[in-house]
């Protein structure tokens, strides 16, 4: 198909990402400057390529709805970033990553680009390094490394549990640079509802002042999505509150191709729901993992006395525990892939041993680490290693100095000491594999428009790795987007500052005004957050964990009548030209309720289980997922038609000429 | 939970605000302070009055987003969290609550209990950064080991998140303890140490700048602080300063 040119360069694998940046055109200095750039979003990737096309020489405008670009959702990422650095000696190279990254995402994701991911991936520590983001380090004054999902070597680069805030702060910080010289100009407390094509090519936004309400005209050369993921369609995530798909749904809507909007991953280990008016989940760092030993009683009765508060786990005795993920995947035991974990989980609740009130969640255990950490710091120390007390203390300091955060965040939540009583935990929809569909340049279907971060679809397939998030986020702001983009500028030398006084800006602007209009004069009966919380259940029961044909064709209808009646009878107070978070809220739900339409479709279509997909109608006997590479090995695109359900797809398929697709095995 | 919410409203900059009283029943005591609000504001909206404007994003403490002046406490009266993470069983059926916006001259309202902060962002722009380009082709990560003491000194004032709690919390306004955790983070690092001197000079002439007061060592901002930063940051800056002024 024509349309759909991957451009993936041509030559060995090891090879593309240097020949292709030697062949690519470039954008000499003074001209750079006299060309714009609009980045949204100032997460880890939009930050990062804001930055880098500053210092290039670009004049770059950057967006963000928060009050500040350093509160970009990236900020919550706890465990850590990969690089192939292979500090640990333990066998780790470029190769490895590649073959890991692809093989965790069930065979999903493109080839080159993963292995580009891969090969960047070690300069993106030394550049944070450089910048000062503070890095845990041994007592020899080098940096450290833990391990995660779905990998046997340590290549994970982490500060406490506060990895995401430490390199968005340091992304903010080289943004800050540049805003200080001039060259970035930054638009806090914006959004951005709508892009504006010119010639078919992407010219420039409309956004909302989110204080003052003003709809404001952007022009640029080319505009970058790195507006992250679209989680909160499921209302109850580990998101932030304001993220959201408009940028991204937008551009769709405007001949930008959204690909595998059903592949989303749900993270083992989060905070179980605790009741109907909570806001949003809250993740434990995949890093536990590491330590902490995932279990639920072998028995129903004891998980009943549980479940009524007539046992303790503490309690039950090691024989009467199953660590279900030890007992079905010795091989990578607790540290198997995200979605494999999750299944996991689900599978033993929904078998009825699930330990908290709604038998929703299992336990995560500290109390052999304490103990193991314990006796190796008395062996170091030189005290008793058989003093109980002792052990459990030294052991308890040690937890302590790797995942404090993360426990006091728990106890907070939960109202539970995690050090004396294991964590309970359940998954929770945590991160969007797919996204808008980018070529090997990262540019989507318009010209000039770019798709970077957890925005696009590109490197993760079915199913991400943890760590991984951060580093394409990096990986593409730092070092690929400011490489790529050149190569569509250097038509653009000449074409000067562009105008917003054209009917299409004009368009543009007159279609925002009347949505926000459509919004206000709706005066229905129900808040926004009614709809949001009514998709999101939708989304969780039908198109969540595990799907099936009969509820995701209901899915499907459910949603088309919820949207329905959501521009019927919402309820918008306030005014159009003033701070109303309510309005801003109404159109991130109403985008939201058409892309939750494509997930389901997208789930209908991928009659295979793969990575966070799992279809009911593709398993093994055991219950485990069964992939069908002879029929759907492509990406799905789905181009826009006017609604959803008309969505028209275009497939790409995925060859692999590097690695032997195989079943994906942890045992 | 049964509680009295009296809430500073405002409807913007110019305007004049004032404290409005709000009774809320049905709150449980699992719900986040936040999910309370919201509660509140679905409330309003059915009752066709607008909700009140606060700012919010991760509730899950790391964003600095959240504010709110919690019964006279930058967050509320739980320590080490952001208000977000503040849960209702910290208060008791019956009570009342007031709740105003983190007040300083540096930090004007823009409606209700949202703030300005962005002469905090202009204080680093000041020079809370390493001028190193993002070409890739920087020294490897591991060409200079850094002390691991040091290191996690430099985390320690790196967690900041940013949410200006010590200057709503200080007294004279000051926003010391936020800046004297950047300084310190770089200060600690052989990367920052290059361009200490202007570094800290320029971000304390941006912070004079922006009308935040001095710091008279009262230390309230310490405790108020979600993230535990020390106040040795605020005399690790105070002798960044010295030395830079002797220097420059």
């Amino acid at each position: 198909m024509a349309v759909l040119d991957s451009k993936i360069p041509e030559g060995p694998l090891a090879d593309k990402w240097t020949q292709h940046k030697n062949n690519i055109d470039l954008v000499n200095p003074a001209n750079k400057r006299s060309i714009d750039v609009i980045v949204v979003g100032t997460g880890l990737s939009g930050g990062s390529a804001a930055a880098t096309l500053a210092e290039l020489g670009y004049n770059v405008k950057s967006f963000c709805f928060q009050d500040s670009p350093r509160r970009a959702h990236s900020i919550a990422a706890q465990g850590g970033i990969n690089a192939a650095k292979n500090y640990q000696g333990d066998g780790d190279s470029i190769y490895r990553l590649f073959y890991d990254t692809v093989k965790g995402g069930d065979y999903r994701s493109r080839e080159a680009n993963v292995y580009r991911l891969a090969e960047v991936s070690a300069n993106i520590i030394d550049q944070c390094v450089a910048q000062g983001v503070p890095f845990a380090r041994d007592y020899g004054g080098l940096l450290n490394n833990r391990s995660f999902g779905g990998v046997l070597v340590s290549r994970t680069f982490y500060a406490k549990g506060q990895t995401g805030q430490q390199l968005l702060l340091g992304a903010y910080s080289a943004m800050n640079r540049q805003i200080g010289r001039g060259k970035i100009k930054m638009y806090n407390r914006h959004e951005m509802l709508d892009i504006v094509k010119v010639d078919g090519k992407a010219r420039g936004i409309i956004a909302r002042n989110l204080v003052t309400g003003e709809i404001e005209r952007h022009s640029a050369h080319a505009v970058v999505i790195a507006s992250g993921g679209y989680g909160n369609v499921f209302f109850l995530s580990t998101n932030a509150m304001g993220s959201n798909v408009s940028a991204a749904w937008k551009i769709h809507k405007k001949g930008a191709y959204f690909a595998n909007p059903c592949f989303t991953q749900i993270h083992p280990t989060c905070i179980p729901v605790s009741g109907e008016d909570q806001s949003k989940l809250t993740l434990m760092s995949e890093s536990l993992r590491n330590d902490g030993r995932i279990w639920v009683p072998k028995n129903e009765k004891d998980a009943l006395a549980i479940r009524e508060g007539k046992l303790k786990p503490t309690e039950l005795p090691e024989d009467q525990r199953d660590y279900f993920l030890e007992r079905r995947y010795p091989a990578f035991g607790n540290l198997v892939p995200r979605d494999v974990a999750s299944r996991a989980a689900k599978e033993r609740c929904d078998a009825g041993f699930g330990v908290n009130a709604t038998g929703e969640a299992v336990y995560l255990d500290f109390a052999d680490a304490i103990t193991r950490y314990g006796k190796e710091q008395a062996h170091v120390k030189g005290l008793d290693e058989d003093d109980a007390s002792l052990i459990e203390k030294l052991g308890k300091d040690i937890i302590k100095s790797k995942y404090g955060n993360l426990f006091q965040m728990y106890e907070k939540i939960i109202d539970q000491n995690p050090y004396e009583t294991p964590m309970m935990i359940y998954p929770a929809v945590h991160y969007t594999m797919g996204g808008v569909w980018v070529d090997y340049n990262l540019m989507t279907t318009i010209p000039g428009c770019f798709a970077i971060g957890e925005a696009n679809f590109s490197d993760h397939g079915a199913n991400r790795l943890g760590a991984s998030a951060l580093m394409q986020g990096l990986a593409d702001g730092y070092f690929v987007l400011p490489y790529t983009i050149g190569d569509y500028l250097s038509d653009d030398i000449r074409t000067g500052p562009i105008s917003t006084d054209t009917s299409e800006f004009e368009q543009a602007e007159k279609e925002v005004r009347d949505q926000l209009n459509a919004f206000l004069n709706a005066n229905g009966t129900h808040p926004v957050d009614y709809y949001h919380k009514k998709l999101g259940k939708i989304m969780w029961n039908k198109c969540g964990m595990s799907r099936n044909e009969k509820d995701l064709k209901s899915a499907i209808k459910e949603i088309q009548e919820l949207r329905d009646d959501f521009y019927k009878n919402v309820r918008v107070p306030g005014t159009a030209d003033s701070f109303n978070e309510e309005l801003a809220k109404a159109g991130r739900v109403a985008d939201f309720l058409e892309l939750g339409e494509l997930f389901a479709k997208d789930a209908l279509d991928r009659f295979e289980s793969c990575g966070g997909h799992f279809r009911e109608e593709s398993q093994t006997p055991e219950g485990e997922a069964l992939r069908d590479d002879k029929n759907y090995t492509f990406v799905s695109a789905w181009e826009y038609k006017g609604k959803p359900s008309d969505a028209v797809l275009h497939k790409e398929e995925l060859t692999y000429d590097n690695i032997e697709l195989k079943t994906r095995s942890y045992k | 939970m049964k509680l009295t919410l009296k809430i500073w409203r405002q409807k913007n900059a110019t305007e004049k605000g004032s404290m409005v009283t709000y009774p809320i029943d049905n709150i449980s005591p699992d719900m986040s302070f936040l999910e309370m609000i919201d509660a509140l504001n679905n409330m309003l909206i059915l009752r066709n009055e607008e909700p009140v404007a606060f700012d919010h994003d991760c509730r899950e403490g790391i964003c600095g987003m959240c504010s709110m002046f919690i019964n006279g406490e930058a967050h509320g009266p739980d320590r080490n969290v952001t208000t977000c993470q503040l849960h209702m069983r910290k208060f008791k059926d019956g009570d009342t609550i007031t709740i105003e916006p983190f007040r300083a001259k540096a930090f004007p309202v823009i409606r209700d209990l949202v703030v300005d902060r962005s002469s905090f962002d202009r204080i680093q722009q000041a020079g809370g950064f390493v001028s190193v380009n993002t070409s890739g082709n920087t020294q490897d990560a591991n060409a200079i080991p850094i002390e691991k003491n040091k290191a996690d000194l430099a985390f320690d004032a790196a967690a900041c998140i940013g949410c200006g709690a010590c200057v709503a919390t200080c007294k004279n306004s000051s926003a010391m303890l936020f800046v004297g955790a950047k300084v310190s983070q770089y200060a600690l690092l052989p990367q920052g140490k290059v361009e200490a001197t202007q570094r800290v000079q320029n971000m304390v002439a941006q912070m004079d700048l922006e009308g935040f007061g001095n710091c008279t060592n009262t230390g309230a901002c310490e405790v108020e602080c979600p993230k535990g930063i020390s106040l040795e940051n605020i005399a690790r800056m105070n002798r960044e300063y010295l030395s830079a002024s002797l220097k420059g």
